[in-house]
């Protein structure tokens, strides 16, 4: 029989025929670890939209305190939706010098998003501050703990993502940008700083602005 | 210092715990000199602790699972015998803070410490070789997941001995679960250990998530995966999906009992119908999470030991992934009772009748899988037969608990506490039980005693209807759950038929580590020496058992359905092996302590967040980041295997087949 | 197999004879045997549903083993046909019968989830007795608005009367269930919730709580006294030189207590289950502690010698 023919029927290690979708055999890391770490992302916007009920089904449960109308400031809010979208640009410009292999506008870049996001931190805990000060802390009513809640997950993970900036930093700082896994991981980083940035917008259309129309 | 942590945590005044922890320290004690002294620790740490290799991960998960079926099994025992006793005017010797912790330690721990492990083990083990592959997407973050799971085992299971475990029930529900009804420990503990076990199972979902997706044999399209693989996506989606959702309503929780937030409580707005709510999306999904891949199990058993190819190929996928969509809509049907109004529970309970038409199609698809056949009366079939007979009647039962007006006279009765043992005994158990029989020669190289494993079976099937359907009849005669006292005394036959069932049971559950022991003893008649012990379909049974850390030498290729058995076909037609291919020296990930050293601090945070030890928990999770930066900051990552390896493992393999081919060439 | 006297048998049979009643008398109090209309239309959609479910499991339970004898790999008179994986028809049958069975069966359901909803009144000449219910750690309490009485652990209605009950609980959840009355409703803290039934016969039923609330939970037993109008009136009358529900004693009964004995209440403070509802009513002062005091352990019914740990 001729080496076709052999093929065809699987005698030998030729390679498949097409068959559509995922036939090429395993994908290669670049790939996977993305893939992976969108999921991952999924997986968090599902724990926040169970944040989002929860604000949603208790956000009339003031107990007789104050009220979101009373509370938010849409200034502030203003500017920390500026620092925190900056950010998330700036994060962009980070990737685009690492692509390049520039190890000081990639640092550059990092670093300034990292500050905006320490800005949007620094605003935010600001925020939480005066309001526990004024009594309208989380213990006061269920809309006030959905509130801190929903919000603080959001600030807790600018936290962590910040610390993961960081220690990128001085990863890529040590290593280079010779090593793959290097620049896959700079590219999770920037796949959450921007997942981050798209909960921001429902965190303010959903708590801020509907909160505070009149 | 030690925050609420006193002597009063150990319980010297009560001899059930106390017998039990000593008891349970010295076999641990035992086990860990007797290792020692054999000199096995170093080959432990090395080849399953720090193991990335996904056969190693699945083994390890099953063995967290049969331990925890121990100690959940206790529970249930302890449960049968205080209802047996407890009748009218005797109060049994269970009195009723240390029933209610074992009614809720027993619910915990075997859905999330014996069932989940036992699943994902076997998923663990199986999918890659199935999809013809090395090993999964992300092989260290499977052994991250394995050893949080651990932790939260380990945490619950301390709780026997420091302190106590939640008195709510596997759920918790507020208020009860609230500071202000349990300001013990036991909710902490429960919280935090399945925080930190969460955490592990979420992993899990996405790596093989991803792995089913985007990791098979060249040539295995979506239409060309076996069964078991679309079940295990269809679970693992479902894990993406729920238990976030399990993390975020258990984070409130904590942040209600430990900062005095207002999600569920009594004052301060506080809505407990809300967690119901929260708890149950999470929950329906997590019962198919169980449930699915044990679909999966037994549509490989019922092909290969029918000796025919699974029957409706198409119409399981389609029913597996309609009921992997339909599981979120249907969570209402938990709490009928609430309220919720005539539109509302009609329609979720319709949309869980709806579930029942795939699951429905699929019991039919087996029996015409049989039909035609030549059914080999191997273990795992009796299960699958046990298992299409018994799960008619749980699922039965669930369309009855899925009608509004019924549900409202059988709620949490003992009739709904049957139903939901008679799917998870009847599906779960019976179908990781087959699992386990049917991979168990892949993973040792031998098979288990076949004549141990029927008795294990009838003793799982008799104690189970034994047990079980005097609980449906308790439950009509207007038995609710959880009761530490029976006052009706013509409850007593039933509660004692019950127990007998139980025993049963155990008994099977006894002789399942005495098969274990006794067919490593006997080992050597039962030699797997082909690899392919059942005359399998899928691709496992290409290798040798156990097959080599990197599976298989050249990733096979996938030349239609049934992957493997087509292959078998053409080597018998063809009277030839497939040939010869040109060997390269493999790169398999490198073993890593990062896993047990993350788990290790998850559960030091865990016990000082439990006990308010702030300072502990700080340096536990300092402890954790460390090592994740230290692991990330390694430069090798995979290990080679050489080339000379790999052909002379494959070549035996060749040897072997070739063998084997010639058998069957001469005997059809 | 030895002979065995027919002495052994007389008395096996005995006993089988006695054992009867005992196995079944535990049917006679449960959702089975239901005294009232809601009871008999969950149990009559019940019966039906079951039926029209084994007609199918039955046949498919029966169907499975004996494929799977006939196919038996030994049998050789079995037909071998290891390429049949796919039939059309086969499919369009396998995919009807649970569909039609959920058609009808989620008819059943819409319809029953409307006629038997918790909240609709029932249908009758006779204006309904309000009661209003409270669930505390562990009793019932039931307070009767119209009459300005309360009771606790025992409910005394007027037999062929409707009732409507609002239910609450002080503490946390539970389910108020009369199993053969019928439906049955969470109770939850600041929450009221309605439900509506009715006892057609006679006669002393039993009343569990069905969630789990606690250490005390077993001993939330009640009885429902279903008795003439005219001796539910009477009773009624005579209940008014019981003591009085006030602030006081409601604070004394909401402690934690189980297996407590019926209590009558001559008045009630106006107002008490709206203020209970709204949270303004006298809270647990000290809710339970752990590890629980003596006075929460349960009491062994029916006074028999105490086994308090």
């Amino acid at each position: 029989m001729t080496a076709t023919e052999a093929a065809a029927i699987g005698l030998t290690h030729a390679g498949s025929e097409d068959t559509g979708l995922g036939n090429r055999g395993p994908q290669s890391k670049n790939i996977v670890v993305p893939y992976g770490f969108w999921l991952f992302v999924l997986s968090d916007i599902v724990l926040f939209s169970a944040l989002f009920a929860t604000y949603a089904a208790l956000s009339r449960a003031t107990d007789g305190g104050p009220t979101s109308n009373q509370l938010f400031d849409r200034n502030l809010v203003a500017v920390e939706t500026m620092a925190l979208l900056l950010s998330s640009f700036v994060c962009g410009l980070a990737i685009i010098a690492a692509k390049r292999r520039n190890m000081l506008w990639t640092q550059v870049w990092l670093f300034v998003t990292g500050l905006l996001g320490l800005v949007f931190l620094g605003i935010e805990l600001f925020e939480f501050a005066h309001m526990i000060s004024i009594g309208a802390g989380p213990q006061r009513s269920a809309f006030l703990s959905s509130f801190f809640t929903l919000v603080g997950c959001h600030g807790a993970h600018v936290t962590a993502g910040l610390l993961w900036i960081g220690t990128m930093m001085a990863q890529i700082w040590a290593k280079g940008f010779d090593r793959a896994h290097v620049f896959r991981r700079l590219l999770c980083l920037s796949i959450f700083w921007h997942a981050l940035d798209i909960i921001w917008v429902a965190i303010f259309t959903i708590v801020y602005l509907i909160g505070t129309l009149p | 210092m030690f925050g609420r942590l006193t002597w009063d945590a150990i319980p010297f005044n009560q001899p059930i715990p106390l017998i039990t922890s000593v008891v349970v320290i010295l076999i641990i004690a035992a086990i860990v000199i007797w290792v020692w002294r054999k000199g096995w620790w170093p080959y432990l740490w090395s080849e399953w602790i720090t193991s990335t290799d996904h056969k190693r991960i699945g083994v390890m998960y099953i063995v967290l699972a049969l331990v925890m079926l121990i100690r959940g099994f206790s529970d249930a025992l302890m449960m049968r015998a205080q209802q047996s006793f407890a009748i009218g005017a005797s109060q049994g010797y269970l009195p009723p803070e240390h029933y209610d912790q074992i009614f809720s330690a027993h619910g915990t721990i075997m859905i999330f410490f014996m069932a989940m492990p036992f699943v994902i083990g076997l998923m663990n083990f199986a999918v890659p070789l199935q999809l013809g592959v090395r090993d999964v997407a992300f092989p260290t973050m499977n052994n991250v997941s394995f050893w949080l799971t651990a932790s939260g085992a380990l945490l619950v299971n301390l709780s026997l001995f420091i302190g106590e475990f939640a008195r709510t029930g596997w759920l918790a529900y507020p208020p009860l679960s609230e500071k202000a009804f349990s300001p013990g420990v036991g909710v902490d503990y429960y919280l935090v250990a399945l925080q930190i076990a969460g955490v592990g199972t979420l992993l899990t979902g996405i790596n093989f998530v991803t792995t089913i997706l985007k990791i098979r044999a060249p040539g295995m399209s979506y239409m060309r995966m076996p069964v078991f693989c679309w079940t295990a996506l269809a679970s693992n989606l479902l894990i993406i999906a729920a238990f976030p959702v399990l993390t975020a309503t258990y984070a409130m929780l904590m942040l209600d009992r430990y900062l005095g937030f207002h999600f569920f409580t009594n004052d301060g707005g506080g809505n407990s119908m809300l967690y119901m709510n929260l708890i149950w999306v999470w929950g329906h999904p997590e019962v198919y999470i169980l449930a699915l891949p044990a679909f999966g199990i037994f549509s490989e058993v019922a092909s290969t030991f029918s000796g025919k190819p699974l029957f409706g190929y198409r119409s399981m996928v389609f029913a597996t992934m309609a009921i992997c969509i339909i599981s979120f809509c249907v969570w209402l049907h938990h709490f009928f009772t609430m309220g919720a109004g005539a539109d509302v529970n009609a329609i979720f309970g319709i949309a869980s009748m709806i579930i029942a038409v795939p699951t429905g199609v699929k019991i039919f698809n087996w029996l015409f899988t049989m039909y035609g056949g030549r059914v080999r009366f191997n273990v795992p079939i009796h299960y699958l037969i046990g298992f299409m007979v018994t799960f008619a009647i749980g699922g039965m039962t669930g369309v009855l608990l899925a009608i509004p007006p019924v549900d409202f006279v059988v709620h949490n009765s003992l009739f709904l506490v049957a139903h939901f043992h008679n799917v998870i005994i009847g599906l779960v158990v019976f179908g990781v039980m087959a699992g386990y029989t049917y991979w168990f020669p892949k993973a040792f190289g031998f098979t288990l005693d076949e004549r141990l494993g029927k008795i294990i079976f009838w003793c799982w099937f008799i104690g189970f209807y034994l047990a079980w359907m005097p609980e449906y009849a308790l439950g009509f005669m207007g038995a609710t759950r959880r009761l530490q006292h029976i006052s009706d005394p013509s409850w007593t036959p039933y509660l004692t038929v019950a127990m007998i069932g139980a025993l049963i049971i155990f008994l099977g559950i006894v002789l399942t580590i005495v098969q274990l022991i006794y067919s490593i003893a006997t080992r050597d008649r039962r030699r797997d020496v082909t690899g392919d012990p059942w005359d399998g379909r899928t691709l496992e049974w290409l290798t040798l058992s156990p097959p080599p850390h990197y599976n298989f030498a050249v990733l096979p290729d996938v030349h239609g359905e049934e992957a493997y058995w087509t292959r078998k076909l053409t080597a018998i037609r063809e009277e030839k092996l497939i040939e010869e291919p040109r060997y390269e020296p493999i790169e398999m990930p490198l073993n890593t302590p990062v896993g047990v050293i993350c788990a290790f601090f998850a559960s030091v945070t865990g016990f000082a967040v439990i006990w308010y030890i702030w300072w502990l928990a700080i340096l536990g999770l300092l402890g954790s980041f460390a090592a994740m930066v230290w692991y990330a900051w390694r430069d090798e990552h995979e290990h080679v295997i050489p080339v000379e390896v790999v052909r002379a493992n494959a070549q035996e393999r060749r040897r072997v087949r070739q063998e084997l081919l010639a058998e069957l060439i001469k005997a059809p | 197999m030895k002979k065995l006297g027919w002495q052994y048998w007389r008395v096996k049979q005995r006993i089988a004879i006695a054992a009867v009643p005992l196995l079944t008398s535990g049917c006679d109090r449960g959702i089975l045997n239901p005294v009232g209309p809601v009871g008999s239309a969950e149990k009559t959609i019940l019966i039906n549903s079951t039926a029209i479910m084994l007609a199918i499991i039955i046949p498919t339970m029966i169907a499975t083993i004996g494929v799977a004898w006939w196919f038996r790999a030994g049998n050789k008179k079995a037909q071998y046909r290891p390429d049949w994986e796919y039939s059309g028809a086969v499919e369009m049958v396998v995919w009807s019968i649970p569909a039609l069975t959920v058609l009808l069966l989620g008819g059943i359901a819409w319809i029953g989830s409307h006629d038997l909803d918790p909240a609709k009144p029932l249908k009758s000449a006779t204006p309904p007795l309000n009661v209003d219910v409270v669930s505390l750690d562990w009793k019932w309490l039931f307070i009767y608005p119209d009459q300005g009485i309360a009771t606790v652990n025992q409910l005394v209605v007027p037999a062929g009367t409707p009732v409507r009950f609002r239910l609450t609980s002080a503490t946390v959840w539970n389910v108020f269930f009369v199993p053969q009355l019928g439906t049955m409703i969470y109770t939850m803290p600041r929450m009221a919730t309605q439900l509506n039934l009715q006892a057609n016969r006679q006669g002393v039923y039993d009343g569990i709580s069905a969630h789990f609330s606690g250490d005390g939970f077993p001993g939330m037993q009640f009885k429902v006294h279903a008795v003439p109008p005219k001796q539910f009136a009477a009773w009624a009358a005579s209940a008014h030189s019981g003591p009085a529900l006030d602030a006081s004693t409601y604070d004394r009964l909401q402690k934690p207590s189980s297996y407590v004995k019926p209590l009558t209440y001559g008045s009630v403070a106006p107002g008490l289950f709206d203020s209970i509802v709204a949270n303004r009513a006298p809270l647990p002062i000290s809710p339970r502690t752990t590890p629980p005091a003596v006075h929460v352990s349960p009491k062994p019914p029916l006074g028999h010698a105490s086994n308090v740990r």
